[in-house]
């Protein structure tokens, strides 16, 4: 049978745009472009490493996002995987982790999964919650934060290098899976590959086709408020120095006047 | 006054600093009461009360090292039942913070992480928050349920304040899924005898400046002479030349120490995000455009492996 892999990507700001909230105090998606999350890209790849492995595999790339997610999705289709799931309603603004980890988990469902592989966090949320908070959802196992993966005879195996220890980890299928940037270069599409993304179905999915209600997710529904928002003084300028010999005297000078020495 | 819980974390009954720094602001919202999961669980008692911790609920388990986080989950949810607390706070480790992303969907709860400061408010605790790599501040609270906040290494100074500090057995009952993904293997990690990146005051990063592992050295050297914690950007990681558990940066360990010095770093975006926040920074790089001199407030133009030795050597000096 057929080894059903959901790959959960989202489209996020430009973190090297000047990104900005809107007047809402949601995250600002107008002004600055849009991407693939990079970090979503070595999900895309691992899938793609998985289902060369297997038998007969198949891949859909999930997102939850405003119209120009597909722009996301487009990417990972012309990497390599086969079809993707769109979810996309007005209600779904301001939506917080909670309210985005029930939407992913309806749609996972709905659309028959074995493995879910996500990236380890966003770049722009940066929570790092959602791949354990769809596992609860979904009721499976969570193998998360891996920085090598594979899978055989359904079972998934992978690596966590934590703080204080190196982990082994293994569970049953199914199961969410969560890997970091260590675990291997992301592929760049080829031309073919994005000829054919052209023709790949994209799904299109609002809350009704996935029985949620418009109060569970939202700003309406948030889990949390957001009171404010400041932007950063930028940082008073300082002093600077050319190197004539003296640069790490000069240093010690400064250490020692701010009682660092 | 309402209760807090607190999740402590700890390596053998030994308390690390974050957990202390938590009680600092949990007695800001409330009365503290630990959470201590694991092998040496009782033995962090004594720690946690000198800090403030009123009681400290404690259970062992096979099931917590030999699998992954659920058991802490069903855990931390027993705790929650028993005391009805008015917050449950984390540690920003990894682990705190995929145990805080379960229990907020169990008990249906709003969740905040990566908080760098926490105050009481008239609707509940108030986080603040570092976003966009630092360029903003937010301040949010957790509006539904019983909020739920993971709080960032080095966001509150670590305070004594003693309490009596209880140990009360917690009663846990595993849950089906308790065991669903297992820990077939661990390898601890070597202490290296330096402080700990993410709770050090001072520390030392190396870039791609530094050309080599066999060059390492000379920043290991200048963060031993200050008794600081090592660090290496991506760059360097990528490379091979250092551990990726020093990396900082967006994908690496977020730093916030008194002083980060940066070596042969340009200071990319992702690189500022891990660091942006230490209160004083200083950087030495031989391109005087490199975008780390924007954030300095000591820069050295100049090559590190002239400016680096000699820093050392004076800071050495200087100490006797
Ligand atoms: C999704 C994503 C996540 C990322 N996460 C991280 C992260 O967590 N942490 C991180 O650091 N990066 C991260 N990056 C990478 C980041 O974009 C940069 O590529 C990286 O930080 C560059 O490292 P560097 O400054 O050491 O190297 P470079 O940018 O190559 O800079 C090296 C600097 O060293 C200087 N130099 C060279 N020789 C000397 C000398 N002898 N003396 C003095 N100066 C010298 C040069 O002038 C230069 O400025 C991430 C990127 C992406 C896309
Ligand atoms: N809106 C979304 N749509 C699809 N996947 C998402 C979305 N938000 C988060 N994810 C997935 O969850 C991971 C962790 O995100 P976060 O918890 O927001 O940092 C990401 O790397 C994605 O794999």
């Amino acid at each position: 049978m057929s080894l059903r892999i959901v790959v959960c990507v989202k489209y996020v700001p430009d973190a090297t745009g000047d990104r900005h909230f809107a007047e809402d105090l949601t995250v600002d998606r107008d002004d600055v472009d849009g991407l693939l999350s990079e970090l979503d890209e070595y999900a895309v790849e691992q899938a793609l490493r998985i289902a060369d492995e297997a038998d007969d595999a198949e891949i859909t790339v999930l997102t939850v996002g405003p119209e120009d997610a597909k722009d996301a999705l487009r990417k990972a289709l012309s990497m390599g995987a086969d079809k993707a799931v769109h979810v996309e309603d007005d209600d779904l603004h301001g939506t917080d982790a909670l309210g985005t980890s029930l939407v992913l988990a309806k749609a996972v469902e709905k659309t028959g999964y074995d493995l879910v592989v996500c990236g380890m966090a966003s770049t722009d949320g940066t929570m790092g919650v959602l791949p354990a908070m769809l596992a609860e959802r979904l009721g499976v196992p969570q193998v998360s934060l891996l920085s090598e993966v594979s899978v055989a005879d359904g079972t998934v195996t992978g690596r966590r290098d934590g703080d204080t220890a190196t982990e082994q980890l293994q569970a049953r299928l199914p199961a969410v899976v969560s890997v970091t940037d260590q675990s291997g270069e992301a592929r760049y599409p080829s031309f073919k590959g994005i000829m054919a993304a052209k023709k790949k179905p994209v799904t299109s999915w609002d809350l009704e086709d996935l029985e949620i209600e418009s109060d569970e997710v939202g700003l309406e529904g948030a889990w949390t408020a957001v009171d404010g928002a400041t932007e950063r003084p930028a940082r008073t300028a300082g002093t600077i120095v050319k190197d004539e010999g003296e640069g790490g005297k000069q240093l010690a000078e400064f250490l020692a006047g701010q009682k660092f020495i | 006054m309402a209760e807090v819980l607190v999740y402590v974390d700890h390596v053998d009954g030994a308390v690390r600093k974050p957990t202390l720094e938590l009680l600092t602001l949990a007695r800001r919202i409330g009365e503290p009461v630990a959470v201590s999961l694991g092998s040496g669980a009782e033995n962090t008692a004594s720690v946690l009360a000198e800090h403030g911790a009123v009681r400290v609920l404690t259970a062992d388990a096979p099931e917590f090292a030999d699998y992954l986080v659920v058991p802490k989950v069903d855990a931390v949810q027993a705790a929650y039942e028993a005391v009805s607390p008015s917050a449950v706070l984390f540690p920003s480790s990894a682990e705190g913070k995929e145990v805080a992303a379960r229990l907020a969907v169990r008990i249906g709860s709003g969740i905040i992480t990566d908080a760098v400061d926490l105050e009481a408010g008239e609707e509940g605790p108030v986080a603040t928050q570092s976003v966009f790599a630092a360029a903003f501040t937010t301040k949010s609270r957790v509006s539904r349920g019983t909020p739920v906040i993971t709080v960032k290494p080095n966001s509150a100074a670590v305070e004594a304040a003693p309490a009596a500090g209880a140990v009360e057995a917690l009663e846990v009952s595993f849950s089906e899924r308790a065991t669903g993904t297992k820990v077939v293997a661990r390898t601890p990690r070597e202490s290296t005898g330096r402080p700990e990146l993410t709770e050090a005051a001072i520390v030392v990063s190396g870039g791609r400046g530094v050309g080599g592992a066999e060059n390492f050295p000379v920043v290991e050297a200048l963060a031993d002479s200050l008794g600081a914690a090592v660090g290496a950007s991506r760059a360097a990681v990528d490379a091979g030349w250092y551990p990726h558990t020093n990396q900082v940066g967006q994908t690496g360990k977020s730093v916030s120490p008194q002083l980060y010095i940066a070596a042969g770093i340009s200071g990319a975006i992702q690189h500022r995000a891990g660091m942006q926040t230490s209160k004083t920074i200083v950087a030495v790089n031989k391109d005087a455009e490199a975008p780390i001199f924007d954030l300095v407030d000591y820069g050295v133009v100049g090559d590190l492996f002239e400016v680096v030795p000699q820093l050392t050597e004076e800071v050495k000096a200087r100490k006797g």
